[in-house]
């Protein structure tokens, strides 16, 4: 039974719980490593719903505590913009 | 760009708490919320709170927002309030903040201080065909009933049974949906009990050490399989029950939105019983960042009641740091620390009691 390969992770980008955890086990142990290569957490909600989901997946996989895993860097902005909406931009 | 002294995220109970201490010491402030109307979580509560007198207890969150609100109209030039804008990061090199109203208009925004009461973001669990149409966070099922009165479907299941899960099941139920059944992982309930009383008394089941195991249906929400767990979070074979549902809501917990504090280089601590990770901070709320405060869920997953009181004394504190001369600064901010306790006491709040002792330093963060 594989089940991995219907369960969603990152919804924005369509990455699934059997793609992190086989990423997890050829060695990419950190959200910013499966991020680059899944694009995991960045779409329109910006790792808000993946995020912790990866973290614990990395966490029971390595036998790592949560707080041992790095949390990735949390650029601005936050929420996508609009290269056009940024250019039209009063303030620079 | 605009200038402000204090600069709130958030225009929930803790930024609006925030912003009425802040006016009233004498400080200029720009509220910055996300949402079509001020209120946050408050104008979708439309059941009474618990809490203190203080706070309000006995009165229905959304008029609660009003009470807050009609507050805040007496600030006259003191108070802005921008709504319909997302405030999208900071820039810590030149301590300039971005902010963009609707998809449309970016503008930047320099305080000098910020009160970051941005709240909490909804958790979800990874089960088979969790991205359906029809699953949704419990929250996001509570905006769209008691904010925008659009029925989310007409059988539901609610996965968690902590406050927010037995609150939306009864006002579901409320709404004409049949909620088939309430499934909670722990051993027992975890939201108050009159809370859980009223949702069984009409007849909705309670499963404890329960669990969902996996979303069915094809273009949208079906049905559920539940399934009992043990002591350690394991399924136990031959126990699944099917449950007939179009939807499925997520209350499995919220974890502080904190971005901001994040990019402004803030001390961060992961206290699980905080709801995650969460900003260290003094008793003035002051983050270890000199210019950064933070209140409500955005410091640690609670209630509205404390939220606001945390609003209050990084409202107040926020003010003071500027210099504003505020006679009676010490009386009331040990009037806030009292209430706050006392809402923290019982047997609901131990974790809270657990977790912010990791959070709090006990001396204040001496900023030069």
């Amino acid at each position: 039974m594989n089940k991995e390969k219907d369960v969603i992770i990152c919804r924005c980008e369509d990455v699934t719980l059997e793609e992190i955890r086989e990423l997890i086990k050829r060695g990419y142990t950190t959200v910013d490593e499966i991020k680059r290569i899944t694009r995991a957490g960045m779409g329109p909600c910006q790792g808000r719903t993946c995020r912790d989901l990866i973290i614990r997946e990395i966490a029971r996989l390595t036998g790592k505590r949560v707080e041992e895993i790095p949390m990735p860097t949390f650029r601005p902005p936050i929420k996508p913009i609009k290269l056009g909406v940024l250019a039209e931009s009063e303030d620079d | 760009m605009k200038e402000t002294e204090i600069l709130i995220v958030g225009g929930g109970p803790a930024g609006l708490s925030a912003a009425i201490e802040a006016v009233k010491a004498g400080a200029k402030v720009l509220l910055i919320d996300d949402g079509l109307k001020l209120g946050g979580q408050l104008i979708k509560q439309t059941h009474k709170f618990f809490g203190s007198k203080e706070e309000y207890a006995g009165t229905r969150g959304f008029k609660i927002a009003e009470i807050l609100l009609s507050e805040l109209e007496k600030s006259g030039d003191r108070f802005e309030a921008i709504t319909n804008t997302t405030v999208t990061g900071y820039y810590a090199d030149d301590g300039v903040f971005g902010a963009l109203t609707g998809e449309e208009k970016y503008f930047k925004v320099k305080p000098k201080k910020t009160i970051v009461a941005t709240g909490a973001y909804e958790r979800t669990i990874p089960v088979p065909n969790c991205d359906l149409p029809g699953v949704y966070g419990a929250g996001a099922v509570q905006t769209l009933m008691n904010v925008y009165g659009v029925k989310p479907g007409e059988r539901a299941l609610m996965v968690g049974a902590g406050n927010i899960g037995l609150i939306v099941s009864y006002q579901l139920a409320q709404a004409g949906v049949k909620v088939q059944a309430v499934v909670e992982a722990m051993p027992k309930i975890g939201g108050y009990w009159v809370h859980a009383s009223k949702i069984r008394r009409i007849g909705i089941p309670i499963y404890t050490s329960h669990t969902i195991k996996e979303i069915h249906g094809k273009e949208y929400v079906e049905g559920a399989t539940i399934v009992q767990v043990n002591e350690r979070w394991e399924p136990v074979e031959g126990t699944e029950k099917h449950i007939e549902a179009d939807l499925i809501c997520l209350a499995v917990g919220l974890s502080p939105l904190i971005e901001l504090l994040w990019q402004a280089g803030c001390e961060m601590r992961y206290i699980p019983e905080l709801g995650g990770y969460v900003p260290v901070r003094d008793r003035e709320m002051r983050t270890s960042h000199p210019d950064f405060y933070v209140a409500g869920d955005a410091a640690a997953i609670e209630e509205a009641s404390t939220a606001m009181i945390e609003g209050k004394i990084a409202g107040l504190c926020a003010a003071k740091s500027l210099g504003y001369d505020i006679p009676d600064f010490e009386e009331k901010f040990n009037a806030f620390w009292e209430q706050l306790d006392s809402l923290r006491k019982g047997p609901v709040t131990e974790k809270i009691r657990q977790g912010l002792p990791k959070a709090i330093v006990g001396e204040a963060y001496r900023h030069a």
